[in-house]
C-alpha cells in the first residue's frame, strides 16, 4: 500500500474529481465517436457532448457556446491567442504588452514572437505586491499596440491583477486584451463582459478535471477577434484549431466546470480558511515568516512565504519524503514547478524586488477541495519543526541573532 | 527535482558536527563562504592543536541538502588530519563520497573553499599570537 502523504500543491494540478471521472468513463469505450463524423450515431452523440460542454464553460465566464476553442490545456491556450492575434493582425501593428511575472506560456510565446521580429513586447514591472496597474497598462500603450496580454492571478503567489480596470483601457484605446486565467477559472467569479477581455485561457487539470484538455475563449462581437491559426489540419473549431477532439477530455473538463459552478463560493471560504489557519500555525511558532504576494488581493488557497534563513530546497527535502522516510511526506513547491529544476531563485519572487536571499527561501502552498484540517495541522507541525532544524544548522541565522548585518558582511562575496 | 544519494540523506537527516566554537579562541579557524543570494553560506570551524593535528570541527550551513551534506561529511574528514593534509582536500573526494551530480558539484566547491577559509584564518591567527609572543 502506498505510504500515506499530503498533496498541498494545487497551483501545480489537481486531483481529479471522481465525478469528473465518472463522467468522462462512457467516452472511452461506448460513445467513443469522433465529433467530427457526420454520418453516424457514433459521431453524433460526441458532437452532442462536445456542445453541451461548450455550453456549460461558456455559461461559466458568461461567454457564448460559439466562442470556445478547445485545445490541449492554457499552454497552447495561451500560445494561440498570442501568436495568433499578433499573426492576423500584423497590419495594424506589432506591439504587445505584457508583465514580468506572466507564466512562462505567455513569456516564452512573447520572446519566441521577439526572436522571430514579429513583435515588439513591453514587459510592465510588478509592484511589491505583484500588482500592474491599469495606468501603467495606459502608458505603455502606443499605435501600434495590438494585443495585452495579462493573468488573472499568479500561479507562484495567487496575487489577483486588476482586470477590469485593465479591460476598460484596453476598449477605450481598441486594443485586444487577452487574459490567462488558468489558476483563477472556476476559482474566482469571471464574467467576460465585467472584465472586459476579448480572448481568455483556462486549463482542465487545474480544476479538478482532467489533463490534456483546455479552452480559448475569443470574443465573437464588440469587437470580433480574429487569430491566425497554430494547427492547421482539418478545420476543426472554425479553422481556428485543427486536430480530433479530445471528447472524454472535453466532458471531463465541462463536468469540473459545472461542479465548481456550484461549489465555488464554499469552497473559496473553505480553503481560505484552511490557507489562513496554515498561514497562523506557521507564524505563531516561527520568526521571520515573509508572505509574498499581495495580503488581499490573492487567490483563496494561496499561500508563498519565505522562511527567512533557510533555503527552499532543503526545507523541500525535509518535507517530500526525501529524508524522514518515516512520516507522511508533504508535497508543496519552492519557486515553481517549473523552474524548480534550475536552481535558479523564481523570477516571479525577484519581480517584486525581494531579494535573492529571502527568494531562495520560499515555499509555496496550493491549498485544494481535498484538503482537510487535520492535514492543515499536520503540515504546519512538520513545517515548524523543518524550519527550526535547519534554522539551528543555519549560520545566518545565528549571525543575525547576534545582530550581525547580513547584507553588509556579505557585500561583495564572491557568488 | 534531483534524487539524493543515501549518503546525502543521511547527513542531511543527521548532520554531525553542528555548531559553533568561539571565534576568539585562539585555536580555532574559522571560514565562511558563500553568499545568501546564492543560496548556499558555509560556516565551518577547525580547532587545531599546537602541532597542526585537527582535534575538532564544527559547522553551520545555509543552503540546499546536498550543500548541508557536503559540510556536514567535510567535519568528519578533517579531523585527526594535520593542516597540510587538510588544505590539499580537493572537492572531487566530496563529489564521489556523496555521489553528487553535475548540478550539486558547487556544493562540494563551496566545501573545499570553507577549509581553506578556515585554515587561512587559523594561520593569521597563529602567526600573530606568534609575533605577541616573540
Amino acid at each position: 500500500m502506498a505510504q500515506p502523504r499530503v498533496y498541498m500543491d494545487n497551483h501545480a494540478t489537481t486531483p481529479m474529481d471522481p465525478r469528473v471521472l465518472e463522467a468522462m468513463l462512457p467516452h472511452f469505450t461506448q460513445a467513443f465517436g469522433n465529433a467530427a463524423s457526420r454520418n453516424h450515431s457514433f459521431g453524433w452523440e460526441a458532437e452532442k457532448a462536445v456542445d453541451d460542454a461548450r455550453e456549460t464553460v461558456a455559461d461559466l465566464i458568461g461567454g457564448k457556446a460559439k466562442e470556445i476553442i478547445w485545445l490541449s490545456g492554457a499552454t497552447e491556450s495561451d500560445n494561440l491567442a498570442i501568436k495568433g492575434v499578433v499573426e492576423f493582425y500584423r497590419d495594424r501593428g506589432n506591439h504587445v504588452i505584457t508583465t514580468t511575472t506572466e507564466h512562462k506560456a505567455v513569456l516564452d510565446t512573447c520572446k519566441a514572437l521577439e526572436r522571430k521580429k514579429l513583435a515588439r513586447v513591453t514587459y510592465l514591472p510588478v509592484d511589491q505586491y505583484g500588482r500592474v496597474s491599469a495606468e501603467q497598462v495606459r502608458e505603455a500603450i502606443a499605435d501600434d499596440t495590438v494585443l495585452i496580454s495579462i493573468m488573472l492571478a499568479n500561479n507562484e503567489i495567487g496575487t489577483i491583477q486588476p482586470i477590469a480596470e485593465i479591460g476598460k483601457v484596453a476598449k477605450e484605446k481598441n486594443v485586444f486584451f487577452h487574459c490567462d486565467a488558468t489558476q483563477g477559472f472556476a476559482k474566482l467569479p469571471i464574467d467576460v463582459s465585467e472584465l472586459g477581455v476579448d480572448l481568455l485561457s483556462a486549463s482542465g487539470h487545474k480544476i479538478y478535471g482532467p489533463k490534456g484538455v483546455g479552452i480559448l475563449w475569443v470574443r465573437s462581437k464588440g469587437p470580433r477577434v480574429r487569430l491566425t491559426a497554430q494547427m492547421d489540419g482539418g478545420g476543426h473549431e472554425r479553422g481556428m484549431r485543427s486536430g480530433t477532439l479530445n471528447v472524454p477530455g472535453i466532458v471531463g473538463m465541462a463536468k469540473a466546470v459545472e461542479i465548481a459552478k456550484v461549489e465555488m463560493p464554499a469552497e473559496a471560504a473553505r480553503t481560505q480558511g484552511m490557507r489562513d489557519r496554515l498561514h497562523r500555525l506557521i507564524t505563531d511558532e516561527l520568526d521571520e515568516v515573509y508572505l509574498n504576494g499581495h495580503p488581499t488581493e490573492r487567490l483563496p488557497a494561496n499561500l508563498n512565504l519565505s522562511f527567512a534563513y533557510i533555503e527552499g530546497e532543503s526545507m523541500l527535502m525535509g518535507l517530500n519524503g526525501s529524508a524522514h522516510a518515516d512520516l507522511p511526506a508533504v508535497a508543496v513547491s519552492s519557486g515553481s514547478a517549473c523552474t524548480s529544476a534550475t536552481l535558479e531563485p523564481s523570477y516571479v519572487l525577484k519581480a517584486l524586488g525581494i531579494g535573492d536571499e529571502l527568494a531562495h527561501t520560499s515555499i509555496r502552498f496550493g491549498l485544494g477541495r481535498f484538503n482537510t484540517n487535520d492535514e492543515v495541522d499536520y503540515v504546519a507541525e512538520r513545517v515548524i519543526a523543518e524550519v527550526k532544524r535547519l534554522r539551528d544548522l543555519s549560520p545566518l541565522y545565528e549571525m543575525a541573532k547576534e545582530g550581525i548585518d547580513l547584507k553588509t558582511y556579505f557585500a561583495g562575496a564572491q557568488h | 527535482m534531483a534524487t539524493y544519494s543515501e549518503k546525502v540523506i543521511d547527513h542531511y537527516s543527521n548532520p554531525r558536527n553542528v555548531g559553533s566554537f568561539a571565534k576568539d579562541e585562539p585555536n580555532v579557524g574559522t571560514g565562511i563562504v558563500g553568499a545568501p543570494e546564492c543560496g548556499d553560506v558555509m560556516k565551518l570551524q577547525l580547532k587545531i592543536r599546537d602541532d597542526g593535528v585537527v582535534e575538532d570541527a564544527r559547522f553551520k550551513t545555509f543552503g540546499c541538502g546536498s550543500a548541508i551534506a557536503s559540510s556536514s561529511y567535510v567535519t568528519e574528514l578533517v579531523k585527526g588530519k594535520t593542516v597540510d593534509e587538510v588544505e590539499k582536500i580537493q572537492n572531487s573526494l566530496i563529489v564521489q563520497e556523496l555521489s553528487l551530480p553535475p548540478v550539486k558539484i558547487h556544493c562540494s566547491v563551496l566545501a573545499e573553499d570553507a577549509i581553506k577559509a578556515a585554515v587561512k584564518d587559523w594561520k593569521e591567527r597563529h602567526r600573530k599570537d606568534d609575533e605577541r609572543a616573540a
